[in-house]
């Protein structure tokens, strides 16, 4: 009945769903946001340490949400780590639109390691009204590097 | 698939008259369980639009030429099906809104500012849609010194009529606002008993019949309330018509909540003068070929008569009881004595939005979320949500029946 789901359910998802990697408070955090999906309830609190270099050292969430949203928030964590906050915004914009769209047009470029483990997310495009499950962690992200507090929506 | 519920109730027949139902999605019948946020309409009631439009429209109580009559006689003529349809006393008593909303505002604005004193409360429930809850909150907050209550509600999913007894005590409740039949859990509440309780305390008493007026014959004179709000959308009608039933003694009382055309008696630069009830609180061009839908709807669901629309639903209902409750990992939300077919459930190893997107692909449309009611599913703990199928007059126990192996099969996915 639903095998054809399985490219927007692929396994790495539905992992990461149910085990949310970096699922803590981080209580030193130097940048933290909140992000809302008030239509669905989907809701996390993003924590973000920086090193001296003002690279990102260390990124975790807290909060619940759909399968897609939670997998999404897991995968983003990891994949920032160590990353400028200006890196982390580029993936931020083509992480978007590769969910809007399925393609990433530059994403042949640097970067590509990086683009390849948020891949699993991409059929998402598909169904309109979840991709903003999977953007909401990344509107956080952004959130918080631009300065804490602020609380992000992705609708 | 199924059996006729009663002599002369053919659903079968029914389904054919909407045209929606014919859809195939993805190879598979389409299969709408979201009649409670919006019904689909009938061909019956799709042409009476079409004709309105095609042959006697024109605005309303304006000119005085044959299109301009034919189009006001067909708007009143709308009005006295409506005050029909729920045994109204005079069918002035009945006010065309946009929707149900529009029409809680309007008591929240013309009773709530207009006639209610500092020092009074609104009592509302736990179980109420954000549009009885969010108009008292402004009226709340708007330093008149009015007070909001709410009543609880137990587990089972039933206002707690204790707690109704308790909060009406003191006798300060000016306005207990309730909804007469949940979204989200399917109770229907004791309305005339509500009113009991609040008339003896001396508070007056508006019932949210958004989703009763549907699935329940309502009788304004048998219940006694002083409003009641229900909607044209839901009830197989357009969108964009909704009716306020309101006492005419009360009308008398409330100052208008829209000032315009088609609300006065006489206008001067320096100020104006209110028409007599109910135009006084219809200001501007009102929906005309959406209250000649909402009478073809009312046509259509009268023909085919409440008792058998409710008998129906009663099997539906039994048998959504029987068989969601026999799916493992499902959690059915509200467990009323008095229901109608509205079905909130949540399942272990989904959440609400990934179950909709898997019903979505077997061509079961329900909703996902919080359905306008967040203080009630953070009551059940289920902040994140649950999925609603809700019920209409084409609804077939086949169509339960998928659902419900839908669900399984949806468990077995995320396991």
């Amino acid at each position: 009945m639903f095998d054809d789901l399985r490219d927007l359910y692929q396994e790495v998802i539905l992992d990461h769903g149910r085990k949310p990697r970096n699922f803590r408070r981080l209580e030193d955090a130097d940048r933290s946001a909140r992000g809302d999906n008030p239509m669905c309830g989907d809701r996390m609190e993003l924590f973000v340490k920086l090193a001296p270099d003002g690279s990102i050292a260390d990124a975790a969430f807290q909060g619940r949400g759909c399968a897609i949203s939670m997998a999404s928030a897991s995968l983003m964590t990891e994949t920032v780590k160590g990353k400028s906050p200006s890196e982390a915004h580029m993936l931020g914009d083509r992480f978007r639109n590769l969910a809007m769209t399925g393609t990433c047009p530059e994403c042949g470029a640097e970067l590509e390691e990086e683009m390849e483990r948020l891949q699993p997310l991409s059929g998402v495009h598909e169904f309109p009204s979840r991709v903003k499950c999977a953007t909401l962690a990344w509107h956080t992200l952004n959130a918080a590097l631009d300065g804490g507090g602020k609380e992000a929506t992705s609708e | 698939m199924n059996a006729p519920v009663q002599p002369g109730f053919d659903v079968e027949r029914i389904r054919a008259d909407f045209p929606v139902l014919a859809q195939q999605h993805r190879g598979r019948p389409l299969v709408f369980l979201d009649s409670g946020a919006s019904a689909q309409k009938p061909r019956q009631v799709i042409q009476a639009m079409v004709r309105s439009m095609e042959e006697r429209y024109a605005n309303v109580h304006r000119g005085a030429y044959r299109l301009s009559e034919a189009a006001t006689a067909d708007y009143e003529a709308a009005r006295a099906a409506v005050a029909r349809f729920i045994n109204a006393a005079d069918p002035r008593e009945v006010i065309f809104t946009t929707n149900s909303t529009a029409a809680i505002n309007l008591v929240a604005h013309s009773w709530g500012r207009g006639v209610m004193q500092p020092g009074q409360a609104v009592l509302v429930s736990e179980m109420e849609h954000h549009a009885n809850l969010v108009p008292w909150h402004m009226l709340r907050d708007d330093n008149r010194g009015i007070e909001l209550r709410i009543c609880r509600v137990t587990d089972a999913g039933e206002l707690d009529l204790e707690d109704l007894e308790a909060k009406l005590a003191d006798g300060k409740v000016g306005l207990v606002a309730v909804t007469h039949m949940s979204n989200v859990l399917g109770t229907v509440t004791p309305a005339a008993r509500i009113v009991a309780m609040a008339h003896a305390k001396g508070a007056k008493v508006l019932l949210d019949g958004s989703q009763a007026a549907v699935h329940r014959r309502v009788d304004m004179q048998a219940l006694g309330a002083d409003f009641y709000a229900f909607t044209g959308h839901k009830l197989y009608g357009p969108t964009g018509i909704g009716v306020l039933w309101a006492r005419l003694e009360h009308q008398e009382r409330m100052p208008p909540f829209l000032g315009g055309g088609d609300m006065i008696a006489s206008v001067t630069l320096e100020g104006s003068t209110w028409a007599e009830p109910p135009a006084k609180f219809e200001a501007g061009t009102p929906p005309i070929v959406e209250a000649v839908g909402l009478h073809a709807a009312i046509d259509y669901v009268s023909a085919i008569g409440m008792p058998a629309l409710e008998a129906h639903e009663h099997t539906l209902v039994d048998h959504a009881m029987r068989r969601l409750s026999d799916i493992e990992g499902l959690t059915l939300l509200g467990r009323a004595q008095d229901r109608g077919g509205v079905f909130s459930f949540a399942l272990d190893n989904a959440h609400p939005h990934d179950l909709a997107t898997l019903l979505d692909r077997a061509g079961i449309a329900v909703r996902a979320g919080r359905h306008c009611a967040e203080p009630l599913h953070a009551r059940f703990g289920l902040e994140g949500g649950t999925c609603r199928a809700s019920f209409g007059l084409y609804t077939t126990e086949g169509e339960i029946d998928y659902l419900a192996e839908a669900l399984t099969k949806a468990r077995e996915f995320f396991a």
